[in-house]
């Protein structure tokens, strides 16, 4: 019953996804010659005008834009052509480091504010009010202290992941079910050792949302943290291909960043069943 | 009476109420236990039976008095107190092994490995789950995840086990086998018990001493009653016993209406010296209403119906 469920869905999915390629081809197909022009004048103004094609890439250029992108994923022609695997590469170390530093820094915090009901009230109107905060808001202010653009766009990904994780941190930590700790109350286990053996364990599966939340943010910020700053990434590929008019890598930009977005959300899925527990 | 294992001495537990008023969940109560002994405690709920068991597993502080066990004033938890909780309470990322292991690591924080789960095995075996000790709570019926409980709180070897209505969510087949079990573990390890229950024929059958406490708020120790069956009871013939049903009426008739008018009807209700009701010995009034159902009973009334 459940296969033949995820079949029709499957095929649902396939049908979905061939109706909108071809809406999307017929909607930007050539409609043949509008003008008549020399052949040479026609060369230079392109099939836009001459065949009355849209300036809209159709499916079968962006398949082919991808195909060539796909085959050569790594290339370097300086500053400004660089393969997409590259500009990937590059944001996704940024969001890692970014991210990684967040945890180590969210995840003990949250920890320490969640077991202590005295930081836990002292700190949260600090956080209720540097929460909203946009994280490119303090682009400005991170370049004009780190001075350098990369290492801002790394400090942009680190204050936009470390909201959620802190918030959930703090949350798993406080709500740990009371009998939890009333049990290592009375086998007289140390602090450490209980908030390493039923703290952690108990506020786990919160904490892992909490990151996952985070993951999912920083990954939005990067592209626009890396459209200001410019030089590498997705996001500077995504601007600087708008600059030269490639609606075509636009479109493919857009494409990866949807799936390598999703594959950072999976992987963050997967560790949250591994430390869930069934009551 | 000479052998105070635990003394309750004046203890008072009060929760700052709205308005700046406080209320008395209870007030001066005192109350001592044998060593080896079982002790039940009755009462209705909110008569702060939970509260008085805290504080003596030290998870709670009274406002007021203290608490005495082997001589000693107590302070916080102890390894020497284990508790059994209504919830079982299991930690329910460990495996059965796990969480028994994890209160022997506990207490013996120098154990290898290998001898920490060879001790919890024991423990394990002694409450019948052997064959279970990988799998988690989840997979467990309530009954097993209770006896799990059971295996942790006596793995740590303690001097007094303090349990809270422990089999209050279970079915009644499964409730039997683990009174039966728990009956049968404190008698052998001479275990002193002091358990919280709603079920008046729990407490006929495992405990040698039960306390009935009257409603709260401001409840106080009522009486305590001695059970005047012999300490190898069975739980099949337990209602044949000539008093069972003098025993349970008198806990009946406390819980329905006695528990509510206690404080009103009685003058001069000494919290330091609450009355010892001894059922079936003569001197005493309870114990001619205790003849006097006996009567009633072999003469070939249906004794349920008294109840």
């Amino acid at each position: 019953m459940t296969s033949s469920l995820r079949l029709r869905a499957g095929l649902v999915s396939i049908a979905l996804l061939a109706a909108f390629l071809g809406v999307w081809h017929l909607a930007t197909r050539s409609t043949g010659a509008t003008t008549t022009m020399s052949p040479e004048y026609a060369k230079l103004m392109g099939l836009t005008a001459t065949q009355g094609k849209s300036a809209m890439p159709g499916p079968l250029d962006v398949g082919a834009k991808l195909w060539e992108h796909l085959k050569r994923p790594f290339y370097d022609n300086g500053p400004n052509d660089k393969g997409l695997g590259i500009q990937l590469a590059y944001s996704i170390a940024r969001v890692g480091t970014g991210y990684l530093l967040a945890v180590l820094v969210a995840i003990p915090l949250g920890f320490l504010i969640g077991m202590s009901p005295l930081l836990s009230k002292a700190l949260d109107p600090f956080i209720q009010v540097l929460k909203p905060i946009s994280p490119l808001a303090w682009m400005p202010l991170a370049l004009y202290t780190i001075k350098d653009s990369s290492i801002s766009a790394i400090f942009v990904i680190f204050i936009c992941s470390i909201w959620p994780m802190l918030l959930n941190t703090v949350f798993g930590v406080a709500s740990v079910r009371k009998e939890w700790i009333n049990v290592a109350r009375t086998l007289e286990v140390s602090t450490v050792r209980r908030a390493f053996t039923v703290i952690l364990p108990a506020a786990a599966p919160t904490i892992l949302t909490g990151m996952r939340i985070s993951i999912g943010i920083a990954w939005l910020v990067i592209v626009a943290a890396e459209m200001l700053v410019g030089g590498t990434g997705i996001g500077y590929f995504v601007w600087n291909e708008w600059n030269n008019l490639s609606i075509t890598n636009v479109i493919i930009a857009i494409l990866l960043i949807g799936i390598v977005g999703m594959l950072l959300d999976q992987i963050l899925a997967r560790f949250t069943r591994m430390v869930t527990f069934p009551e | 009476m000479t052998d105070k294992f635990i003394s309750i001495e004046g203890i008072a537990k009060r929760y700052p109420g709205a308005s700046g008023a406080t209320t008395n969940i209870f007030e001066n109560l005192w109350l001592s236990m044998a060593r080896g002994e079982f002790a039940c405690v009755i009462g209705h709920s909110g008569c702060g039976k939970t509260t008085v068991l805290n504080i003596l597993a030290g998870l709670d502080a009274p406002s007021e008095g203290a608490v005495i066990v082997d001589g000693r004033a107590i302070s916080g938890t102890s390894l020497d107190r284990a508790v059994i909780f209504q919830s079982h309470a299991l930690l329910p990322w460990r495996t059965v092994l796990g969480n028994v292991a994890y209160a022997v690591s506990s207490k013996w924080r120098s154990w290898d490995r290998a001898k920490v789960r060879a001790h919890a095995q024991t423990f394990i075996d002694l409450v019948g789950l052997t064959g279970s000790e990988h799998k988690r709570p989840s997979e467990l019926s309530g009954g097993m995840k209770q006896r799990v409980g059971i295996a942790r709180a006596l793995s740590i070897t303690p001097k007094m086990m303090l349990m809270d209505e422990p089999f209050s969510a279970l079915d009644a087949l499964t409730r039997g086998t683990l009174q039966d079990e728990v009956r049968r573990i404190c008698l052998e390890t001479g275990q002193t018990a002091f358990m919280i229950t709603h079920d008046v024929d729990e407490a006929i059958y495992l405990a040698d001493k039960i306390f009935l406490m009257t409603n709260g708020p401001g409840a106080v120790l009522a009486e305590v009653v001695e059970n005047p069956l012999p300490r190898d009871r069975g739980r099949t013939d337990l209602h044949r016993h000539p008093l069972y049903y003098a025993l349970r009426n008198h806990i009946i008739d406390f819980l329905v209406t006695r528990s509510k008018t206690f404080a009103a009807e009685t003058q001069g209700h000494d919290p330091r010296n609450v009355p010892l009701v001894q059922i079936g010995k003569p001197g005493l009034t309870i114990a001619a209403s205790g003849e006097e159902q006996r009567q009633t009973w072999i003469s070939g009334t249906s004794p349920g119906l008294t109840a």
